[in-house]
């Protein structure tokens, strides 16, 4: 104990009663209890990791990485490396394309690789798939020989695409889920005007996603006011009613919206009955954007009320009291005392919303019709139909990115810890 | 103590469970097909061989297909899938080569080469089944004088009201083709132009206000039940039922009729894979193909199995010949879809496709 | 004692003229459930300039009383004038009326400064005007050094929000001023010293205050006048030094201070002075305060500082048996707990003093007290 006094003195490191650096000792003890804190999330943690985390990141790197052409074509990703993508294929090329050919009908990967360069020619498919049958009989000269069985040979075009798809590093995906094409060249430009859809859709899903978090909020605020000012027993019932819809499937909720809002629907025949709407000219509120936003909109109101209600629950009463004994009238006690303190379930529930509604597709899948169709139907569409993984990981990434900028920005205008879910 | 018996007791039963594996899993599109299927393939299947059959349902598509075989841990040992799926999965090495040897001769002796419908039994990884059309149809009793052709689908004047077309472009670029007047055998030669593709999108945009778009199969039948359109594209079997079984005032117009196959395919490194190549060729014999179109209104592939067919099962004095998309009447003027056109052309054509909806 | 004796009870006419009725409760009731008054036939005037406490147990209609006055509360019946205005149909932000929350309700929202200058601001106060008030209330409650202008209340202590909340309630100089057990929150030392700031800044403003509490030490230190609540009913209106020397029934003897209480009968009544024979057998004389007719059960009150142990016969009316329970030592004083006619929580408080006599437990005494310094009131149960 002395000693560590004289030390002290001297300015030396603390020092506990044993000896020990302090520092050190306490680095010791929290070690401890940290293992023990990591030990009882390590099982989640893990399953996360393993689960979730890891296949997002390697889907995602399909998104940049595919080595389709490259690995089961053994001879022409070098030559078409070389090759500047402007002058004439050479013979040496032609060859190199035949053995390759030869190869990948032997392997039975044909059909991969002509897929895969279909994707940047169309019709690539059956020229490879057909060529790779005949190429064992083909003779030298082989330019003339391929292009014998197939005049597309001859299109610098098709030999541009399969520049490209023989570079598996490539930006080729994301360029294409930007309305952007990646030339053999190495440029990056846009696609034709009249197959320009994934930016389209990227604003459309963000204006449904604005819209629909908008609408919450106007609907949800009154509501979760009510639900906080509410007597217990009343608020506990109104609570369920606005819980209700979760029990029930999305896809039976959205359902239900399509007999309400069809023209022949509950909405239409009360509107016809009522003499609002004539009945030859029923209104369209499904099977387009409006049944999009009506429908979504329902079913994502609870995760509105919800924290906004947690956090209205939060504030005194007394604060609107001392504002009306200040002076304040209705309208200004609400707009400067009470819709402040609501800020943070405001942030809350928005951007719970909007990050939900961003990725959302049964829904408007269910009923969007043309023009309430969302980008993850896309991806829905690409993962499933196209089976154009790659191209459905770089939509994918691309979104991510997005909902990450939101969310950065989000924090640099309202800050995250403003945020409460309850 | 109690606790460990118990999570013993169902350990137990779980290990019990994956001992007594069933001898075959088959995949397919579930409600009244799957039906048609089992009722048709795998009840005389059993019966023969012994072996159980455990039926699964999915909801098209090769994606679970690609997942599990390049996880490696391939759980289904058949799947029913259009054909341009089929050929996908050739290409993209999901599916087993079968060795088209194995398919027993026609009942009436001929070779299984030549019974199957030309053009139907091409694809190296996969036997047909049956013919499925992509047709239009209507609601006879709020039209007496209902369309006759497929030119009359497209045309708003004489047949005003919404048209209900599926969400995709295919069988829609190929019929708006017909209905301007292009031939039949010449359909796919126009569209691979850009001018025919111009043209076939021109058609659409004459009625693009008035479309209702589907998706899945069943909403066809609903829409122009509940009056939400006047005509709609539809498959033919879905139009069959909603007659048949739910006693609709349905009309379905064979004019123009895209027609399509289903088949098997078995997935690469299935687990019981010479038990699904045994019941490809069972079920793709001549009787079993003709079973089949007893219980659902498509078309067997093979032609020995035409004469064969019978009535509507759970309807006696319905004879199901006249329902087939192959039947003379309703085969005139009927384009067969092709996959190869739309294996080289898809990526393009879905993008201009969507682009086009979304303006 | 009932509410008309008590409004009648004069106060001291203000000397410059100010309105002794500038806040009237006439007639008022309150009913929540329609079943059951929770105020019962308030009748109330409140001079200008006033400090008037109202002090009651929880539950007793006090701070429902200050509601209604707010505005947070209507009236089921009866009237409230302001400055002789009925204002039973103005809204709380017509009211012109400052108040204090027990919880504080500073918005946590704004800064202190901008806290003081909403009231201002609502008022449409020019720019110049906002921020020479603002200063001012919060050298007033000195909070003006300006380092505490900027900051939000969450980054306050208790004792700063509560400074703040007053110089909020002010700040717009309203005529009256409610609070609402505004020192509840804070600890023993602190809520002294505020009691002190808070009377001092009523002195200097002249405004007129209205304070809800259920401290009676608080209620006897800052008020002018203290109205003893209980069930819905005004017990007792007085000044503090009256409230304790002159409980005017049980329930206010025993809420006000420390009180022994000897429970007995009335033989007689004479000239203001009843003779009562106490529960075991004893007789006292006592005033004739709350009790009407001979035979009336009554209880007698006697402060504790105010008893003597074994007493000069000559300075008390009449001594009776004590036998001492307990002695505890508080510093400026003994107190003695003994056994008294049957109760055995009868106080003496003695001040200690050179030379004052130390008692022991099972000590048999004498104790007594003068007649003026007992009172007989009104019999309560319990």
């Amino acid at each position: 104990m002395a000693t560590t006094m004289d030390q002290d003195a001297a300015g030396g490191p603390l020092k506990t009663a044993d000896g020990t650096p302090l520092k050190r000792k306490l680095a010791q003890a929290m070690f401890v209890s940290r293992m023990r804190a990591l030990g009882l999330v390590a099982p989640l943690l893990a399953f996360v990791l393993a689960a979730f985390i890891l296949p997002v990141i390697i889907f995602m790197f399909r998104g940049i990485y595919d080595d389709t052409y490259a690995s089961r074509m053994p001879n022409t990703p070098a030559l078409l490396a070389e090759w500047d993508g402007v002058s004439e294929p050479t013979e040496e090329m032609y060859a190199a394309l035949v053995k390759d050919l030869i190869h990948a009908r032997e392997t039975k990967e044909i059909g991969r690789v002509a897929t895969r360069v279909n994707r940047e020619f169309s019709g690539a498919r059956s020229t490879f798939t057909r060529s790779a049958r005949r190429a064992q009989r083909l003779e030298a000269p082989f330019k003339e020989a391929l292009i014998g069985v197939n005049d597309r040979w001859a299109d610098i075009q098709l030999w541009q695409g399969m520049k490209v798809a023989a570079q598996s590093l490539t930006p080729a995906f994301y360029a294409a889920a930007l309305d952007h094409k990646y030339t053999g060249t190495g440029e990056i430009i846009a696609q034709d005007e009249e197959r320009q859809i994934h930016v389209r859709l990227f604003l459309r899903t963000l204006e449904i996603s604005f819209v629909v978090t908008l609408a919450t909020l106007l609907l949800g605020y009154p509501i979760a006011y009510l639900l906080a000012t509410l007597p217990l027993r009343t608020s506990n019932l109104l609570l369920i009613l606005v819980l209700l819809p979760f029990w029930t499937s999305i896809l039976v909720r959205t359902t239900a919206w399509i007999a309400m809002l069809q023209s022949q629907g509950v909405l239409n025949d009360m509107l016809v009955f009522i003499g609002i709407a004539p009945d030859d000219a029923r209104w369209s509120m499904i099977y387009n954007k409006t049944g999009t936003l009506i429908a979504m909109t329902h079913i994502l109101l609870p995760f509105m009320i919800l924290p906004l209600y947690s956090v209205m629950k939060t504030i005194p009463p007394s604060y609107v009291r001392a504002a009306k004994s200040l002076g304040a009238t209705n309208w200004t006690t609400f707009w400067r005392v009470y819709f402040p303190n609501t800020i943070p379930g405001i942030g809350a529930g928005a951007l719970l919303v909007f990050i939900l509604a961003i990725g959302y597709y049964i829904t408007p899948a269910l009923v969007g019709g043309e023009n309430g169709q969302m980008i993850s139907n896309f991806i829905d569409f690409h993962m499933r139909r196209s089976l154009n993984w790659s191209l459905a990981a770089a939509l994918g990434g691309t979104l991510l990115i997005f909902v990450l900028f939101l969310y950065w920005l989000y924090d640099r205008i309202v800050g995250i810890d403003n945020m409460k879910l309850g | 103590m109690k606790l460990w018996i118990a999570i013993g007791a169902a350990s137990a039963m779980a290990l019990a469970g994956a001992a007594k594996a069933e001898d075959l899993t088959v995949v397919s599109w579930g409600g009244a097909y799957t039906k048609s299927q089992v009722e048709a393939y795998h009840k005389p299947f059993t019966a023969e061989t012994g072996k159980t059959i455990v039926s699964e349902d999915y909801n098209g598509g090769l994606a679970e297909i690609k997942a599990q075989v390049e996880a490696g841990n391939v759980k289904w040992d058949l799947v029913d899938v259009e054909l341009s799926d089929a050929v996908r999965a050739c290409d993209e090495g999901l599916a087993e080569t079968i060795d088209k040897s194995i398919l027993p001769a026609g009942a009436d002796g001929t070779p299984a080469a030549s019974d199957f419908i030309a053009g139907t039994n091409d694809v190296e990884c996969a036997v047909p089944t049956i013919i499925w059309s992509t047709i239009y149809a209507y609601d006879s009793s709020k039209m007496s004088d209902g369309p006759k052709s497929i030119a009359d689908f497209f045309d708003l004047e004489k047949f005003p009201g919404k048209r209900g077309l599926r969400k995709s472009p295919k069988a829609n670029l190929e019929m708006a083709l017909m209905a301007d007047g292009v031939a039949a055998d010449e359909v796919y030669d126009v569209l691979g132009t850009s001018e025919g593709v111009d043209r076939a999108f021109a058609k659409l945009d004459s009625i693009k206000s008035e479309v209702v778009w589907w998706e899945a199969g069943a909403q066809p039948p609903q829409l122009l039940a509940d009056g939400e359109v006047a005509m709609t594209t539809a498959y033919n079997g879905r139009i069959f039922n909603a007659v048949a079984a739910e006693d609709k005032p349905f009309n379905i117009v064979w004019d123009g009729q895209v027609w399509d196959l289903d088949l098997w395919i078995i997935p690469k490194g299935a687990p019981n894979k010479q038990a699904a190549l045994d019941f490809v060729a069972f079920s793709t014999a001549t009787e079993q193909l003709a079973g089949q179109a007893s219980w659902i209104s498509y078309g067997p592939a093979r032609k020995s199995s035409v004469d064969l067919i019978g009535d509507y099962a759970t309807k006696p004095g319905l004879a199901m010949g006249p329902q087939m998309p192959t039947a003379p009447a309703n085969f005139e003027n009927a384009l067969q879809n092709d996959f190869e056109f739309w294996a080289d052309n898809q990526d393009e054509l879905n993008e201009r496709f969507n682009t086009w909806l979304a303006n | 004692m009932q509410l008309d004796a008590a409004s009648a009870e004069a106060i001291e006419t203000p000397a410059d003229g100010r309105s002794p009725d500038f806040v009237v409760f006439d007639q008022v009731q309150k009913s929540y459930d329609g079943e059951t008054l929770v105020v019962k036939n308030l009748n109330l005037s409140i001079g200008q300039g006033e400090f008037l406490t109202m002090l009651g147990p929880s539950g007793s209609g006090k701070t429902t009383c200050l509601m209604m006055l707010a505005g947070f509360e209507t009236a089921t019946h009866g009237e409230i004038t302001l400055n002789g205005r009925p204002i039973n149909n103005i809204p709380p932000h017509k009211r012109g009326i400052g108040m204090v929350f027990q919880t504080y309700a500073l918005f946590p929202h704004m800064t202190v400064a901008e806290n003081l200058a909403f009231p201002l601001e609502v008022r449409k106060l020019s720019k110049a005007d906002v921020e020479a008030k603002v200063k001012r209330a919060l050298d007033m409650v000195q909070m003006g050094d300006g380092q505490f202008a900027g900051r939000r209340p969450a980054q306050l202590s208790g004792g700063q929000q509560q400074r703040v909340a007053l110089a909020r309630a002010l700040v717009f100089e309203p005529e009256l001023v409610l609070m609402d057990e505004p020192l509840g929150a804070l600890d023993k030392q602190l809520r002294e010293h505020m009691q002190y700031e808070i009377k001092h800044i009523h002195e200097s403003l002249g405004v007129t205050v209205v304070y809800v509490t259920h401290d009676q030490s608080e209620a006897l230190t800052m008020s002018d006048r203290v109205a003893v609540f209980n069930d819905g009913v005004i017990q007792q209106l007085e000044a503090p030094d009256g409230l304790y020397e002159r409980p005017m029934n049980s329930f206010v003897a025993q809420f006000i201070g420390e009180n022994n209480k000897l429970s007995g009968r009335v033989d007689s009544i004479a000239n203001g002075v009843a003779e009562v024979t106490l529960d075991d057998g004893e007789k006292v004389s006592a005033l004739a305060i709350n009790v009407s007719q001979a035979g009336e059960r009554t209880l007698l009150s006697v402060r504790p500082e105010r008893v003597e142990i074994d007493p000069d016969e000559s300075t008390v009316a009449h001594t009776v048996d004590g036998l001492v329970e307990e002695v505890i030592y508080l510093g400026d004083h003994i107190r003695t707990r003994m056994k008294v006619a049957g109760d055995d929580q009868f106080i003496v408080k003695t001040r200690n003093r050179l030379g004052a006599r130390k008692f022991s437990p099972g000590e048999k005494v004498r104790v007594g007290w003068a007649t003026e310094d007992c009172r007989a009131l009104d019999w309560l149960e319990g």
